[in-house]
């Protein structure tokens, strides 16, 4: 591996400043998982690495159970979120995309916010937080700004993070009653995958428990960027939730994406398991929705 | 580049050590403190051969920087046994065949380690699970995967178990 000057800051604003002074010759790191691998490789060569291990506000999980609002860190690993009991129950589509991350050894260090910056359009921690509405929040030199994370995303491996931010943590608004979530990262094995598609739906059904008032479809490996199926999402609003037309909106959701061959699988594969699995995931909301009642 | 002094706490022992800071917590253990059994294998965290234990914590040694190793607990496959005294994991392993060129061995018991102080009696899903980072290209995994089952609780088990007892 290339030499570099190990930096271990314990604020943000100290990280910040470090990047201030070494600029493009340094490279944040979290976790690790993913800027190790491209460090030996030699596809980042930075001369300073600036961990973000010691911010502790960055490592927190944190529900506010007066406003319902959930406040991930950044820093919080994938293993933390899956064993977290408050994310079983409450944020199930959370569990089911970070669960099957990697291997455990892998989810014990890498990272959520890491998942996100890291940028591959088959990030599995994207999808439940773009499902949720999920707000990002970055601190860089000239201050905090906030994002939905649906926007953080330009092209693979490339973000709206400018040089020397930082993401700070992820905060989840509360949810409506009635809302159930799922996701499910489709693969041809169980271990050490990267999702042939992956694919989240939230739905939350009026008092009548069986009107749509909000629908969430998203997609992840269906574009060059994790993406939300909004023609799709348009389609249920209002509507009465059965399985004929999940069954559409599944193949609405399919039209939209914009899915490839690549080595890993074909596009019209791709689609046809968007059908499958939008309207599977939509039935398993209703699941959710009818036994949380 | 000047190398640095840092402390790191392995089975319980506190080592003094003089690293890079670009070593990995792999490299530290084998070629410094000649703790070879992590062993190196694909080194970008795919594989699992290398895994050790931080805070009982089952991680890829290839992908942690000594330098991030400081001031927690880590254990090697070193640290399993008591002396000369196997654990009964790693004699389960021995009983039921587990083993055959063994590299992925130290690994493989890493992680059944951590699972079995986390649920002494998992089922076969919940031990291929744990597993799952862990690759191996001899045995077909059902012999580990017996072996971790029946580790310290042989008597309702299988014909390996009865034959070694």
């Amino acid at each position: 591996m290339k030499p570099f000057k190990y930096l271990s800051p314990t604020t943000v604003e100290k990280a910040i400043s470090y990047y201030g002074e070494h600029s493009e010759t340094a490279k944040f790191i979290a976790g690790g998982t993913d800027v190790i691998v491209k460090v030996k490789e030699g596809w980042m060569e930075p001369d300073y690495l600036i961990s973000l291990k010691k911010i502790e506000e960055m490592g927190e999980l944190h529900k506010n159970e007066a406003t319902g609002e959930l406040s991930i860190g950044a820093l919080v690993t994938h293993a933390t979120l899956e064993k977290s009991l408050m994310i079983q129950n409450e944020y199930p589509i959370i569990y089911d995309a970070v669960s099957n991350i990697g291997s455990l050894q892998v989810r014990n260090v890498g990272t959520i916010g890491g998942n996100l910056i890291n940028a591959v359009p088959s990030a599995d921690g994207a999808i439940p937080l773009i499902a949720l509405d999920g707000v990002a929040l970055l601190h860089g030199p000239s201050g905090e700004r906030s994002a939905q994370v649906k926007d953080l995303f330009i092209a693979p491996y490339k973000t709206i993070l400018k040089s020397g931010e930082i993401l700070k943590k992820i905060t989840i608004p509360t949810q409506a009653p009635n809302t159930g979530s799922a996701y499910i990262k489709f693969g041809r094995r169980a271990a050490m995958e990267l999702p042939l598609i992956g694919i989240g739906v939230l739905l939350t059904l009026e008092d009548d428990m069986e009107t749509c008032s909000k629908a969430r479809i998203c997609l992840g490996v269906a574009a060059p960027t994790p993406m939300r199926a909004f023609d799709a999402e348009k389609l249920l609003i209002g509507k009465k939730i059965n399985k004929e037309i999940l069954i559409e909106a599944g193949n609405i959701a399919a039209d939209e994406s914009k899915v490839r061959n690549s080595i890993r699988g074909k596009a019209w594969h791709r689609k046809e398991m968007i059908r499958v699995h939008v309207k599977r995931m939509g039935l398993k909301c209703l699941e959710i929705i009818k036994n949380n009642s | 580049m000047e190398k640095i002094q840092i402390t790191l706490n392995i089975n319980d022992k506190s080592c003094e050590v003089m690293v890079y800071e670009n070593d990995t917590l792999l490299e530290v253990l084998r070629d410094k403190l000649d703790l070879t059994g992590s062993k190196e294998s694909c080194g970008e965290g795919a594989c699992g051969s290398c895994t050790v234990h931080m805070d009982g914590k089952p991680v890829r040694s290839c992908l942690t920087l000594a330098m991030e190793a400081q001031g927690v607990k880590i254990t090697t496959v070193e640290g399993l046994a008591n002396g000369d005294e196997l654990s009964d994991l790693q004699q389960s392993f021995i009983d039921h065949g587990a083993v055959q060129c063994g590299f992925c061995t130290p690994g493989m018991l890493m992680s059944a380690d951590a699972l079995l102080k986390e649920n002494p009696r998992p089922d076969d899903k919940t031990i291929r699970k744990a597993l799952a980072g862990n690759i191996c290209r001899c045995t077909g995994y059902t012999k580990i995967v017996e072996a971790v089952a029946h580790a310290g609780n042989p008597k309702d088990h299988c014909l390996d178990c009865k034959s070694a007892k």
